[in-house]
């Protein structure tokens, strides 16, 4: 982690944890933490999301698919077979890596945009099979009655509760990552995304690494639709169709594809957009994300993550501007 | 050290290299001149593991090592400086040596110490060691991409046109390093397309035409070698044996003259 780093997750962590203490005494806003869960576990999937398109240049296209995995592992185990929540979490997280590490083996070995495809295609059966296993998944009327999480014994029913917990989970997955990305491994995965060529002739073993962070990512978005199962107590197959798999590309599109914490600015974002701003626009919804698709494509390549930068070096030039008078 | 024998290479249904093969000895410099499309790249490629050969065999210091992965093969030292240089441009220049030692998984101290020596080898990187890769000169960009490529702490380091897309004066600089490693005694295969350049410095030259060796020997005898000199150094000889000559002599007129 470098001295910038170091600032922002400083920054971060005072922001998320001051948040709650604000919008809960403003009353337009109060409802806000609720909404700031779901950016807190759409978070975990942008960052696994981000490892994968940032540092190892791939797309994938079945977040979503990954997430309802951990999401219905989660329910059935806890509710059909009365599991442990805690441990049906990590049972969806193995079987969600098997099944990328089963994808990700031949797609990867080849270049391209083959993995983009293949998840495209399977985002689609794992929605077809939510959507008919009646007697496990519930069908179209989904799951109902999953239990809440509890922490030793003591239930996790308050908002601030989860929000508390749900960021503390996203901020122990962004120091993972950060790690990642400054070892060898990451500076692997940053010239495999440069130059895969002159990588592979280093002695960067693209293939394998490739497969790894894509298995990474799916075992963050299976953890993460296991925090959404056990929060929201129901499930509906809606919730993980290839539009949301689209909105998770989105999300780190818009943040930033180079940066983590691009990516959790952008989960906010997109989050708070979905549930809350883009509500008035109904079925016309996917119009505004294509647009801002397009926006950030043309005009913001680095995501906003790149502002941030030239809005703190305004900030600073301003500063000792008014200094000097 | 190295020696090839017999390699086919397809890329889908065209026959790129059809039955190649050489040798390169311990502590030599063998040059491998022909024009493009002969299928020079295509063979570094091969040997590197990155194409797989149809067939034919590669044998490194006594063992095959086609059907390798590449990871394994730089790790048995071989290391390649690639056509173009391919430096990661948006990685500082530290950051790319350190790259090039990749294969020496957590050996920290090692790579520390190589790359004090890069940095005595060509002092320019020190004084650029922070500055992003992509923002260095073309020449600069080359002794990048070599002493990466020497960070692996290869036997036998391959230079896919090192001169491409370089000044005359930088390009003398470049062999002058080269010649410099070879006196050290690395064990070099140069591939080029300065064909008299490449030829002035190495031992033994090979000349690819339509991925076949053409013709084989001491750098000397290649130079003083009439087709060579017509097709390749730029000199009048006279038509000697058909193929070769012909061919050489449309790729003449098709450069005007």
């Amino acid at each position: 982690m470098n001295k910038k780093d170091r600032w922002a997750f400083v920054g971060m962590g005072l922001l998320i944890a001051v948040f709650p203490g604000v919008a809960l005494n403003v009353k337009c806003i109060s409802h806000y933490v609720d909404v700031m869960v779901f950016a807190g576990i759409f978070s975990l999937v942008s960052l696994g999301l981000c490892m994968l398109m940032g540092y190892a240049g791939q797309v994938s296209m079945a977040q979503a698919a990954f997430f309802g995995i951990g999401a219905y592992s989660s329910g059935i185990l806890t509710s059909r077979l009365g599991w442990n929540p805690w441990m049906a979490m990590p049972a969806g997280a193995g079987v969600a890596a098997l099944v990328a590490w089963i994808i990700g083996v031949p797609a990867l070995r080849l270049k391209g945009h083959y993995l983009a495809m293949a998840t495209l295609g399977f985002g689609v059966i794992v929605h077809i099979i939510l959507g008919e296993e009646v007697k496990w998944t519930g069908g179209p009327s989904g799951m109902v009655d999953i239990p809440g999480l509890q922490i030793a014994g003591w239930k996790l029913t308050s908002e601030v509760a989860w929000y508390y917990m749900i960021w503390s989970v996203v901020f122990m997955a962004l120091l993972f990552c950060l790690h990642v990305i400054y070892s060898r491994v990451g500076r692997g995965l940053r010239a495999i995304h440069e130059e895969e060529m002159a990588a592979e002739s280093m002695g960067v073993p693209t293939a394998c690494y490739k497969v790894q962070i894509f298995v990474f990512s799916a075992i963050l978005s299976a953890i993460a639709g296991s925090f959404y199962t056990h929060y929201v107590t129901c499930l509906n197959p809606g919730s993980f169709n290839l539009m949301w798999s689209i909105r998770f590309v989105l999300m780190v599109m818009v943040g930033g594809t180079q940066s983590l914490w691009g990516a959790i600015l952008g989960a906010v974002l997109l989050t708070f957009a979905g549930n809350e701003w883009l509500q008035i626009f109904s079925d016309f919804e996917i119009l505004v994300y294509g647009a801002m698709l397009l926006c950030a494509a043309l005009f913001l390549p680095g995501g906003l993550a790149s502002l941030v930068p030239k809005v703190i070096g305004v900030f600073r030039n301003s500063l000792t501007h008014l200094c000097k008078r | 050290m190295l020696t090839v024998s017999d390699i086919h290479t397809y890329y889908g249904n065209i026959h790129a290299l059809k039955g190649i093969s050489l040798q390169v000895r311990s502590g030599e410099m063998v040059a491998l001149i022909g024009a493009n499309g002969a299928g020079k790249s295509t063979l570094v490629h091969t040997i590197c593991g990155l194409i797989r050969p149809e067939k034919g065999t590669i044998m490194f210091q006594g063992a095959a090592i086609h059907g390798l992965l590449p990871e394994s093969i730089v790790e048995r030292g071989i290391a390649v400086v690639p056509e173009g240089r391919h430096v990661f441009s948006t990685l500082s220049v530290e950051v790319n040596l350190q790259m090039g030692g990749f294969v020496h998984r957590r050996n920290s101290s090692q790579i520390q110490e190589d790359i004090h020596w890069m940095f005595d080898i060509f002092p320019i990187l020190r004084q650029r060691r922070l500055q992003l890769a992509g923002t260095l000169s073309g020449g600069e960009q080359q002794m990048l991409a070599i002493s990466r490529a020497l960070m692996s702490r290869p036997q036998l380091l391959i230079l896919d046109e090192p001169s491409m897309g370089l000044a005359p004066l930088v390009i003398k600089e470049i062999f002058r390093i080269i010649l410099d490693l070879k006196e050290k005694g690395k064990t070099i295969l140069l591939i080029e397309q300065n064909a008299r350049a490449a030829l002035q410095i190495a031992d033994r030259g090979y000349v690819l035409e339509t991925g076949r060796v053409a013709l084989e020997g001491e750098s000397a005898m290649l130079l003083e070698h009439k087709d060579v000199q017509r097709a390749y150094l730029g000199q009048k000889g006279h038509l000697s044996t058909v193929p070769f000559a012909a061919k050489a002599q449309k790729r003449q007129r098709s450069c005007g003259g």
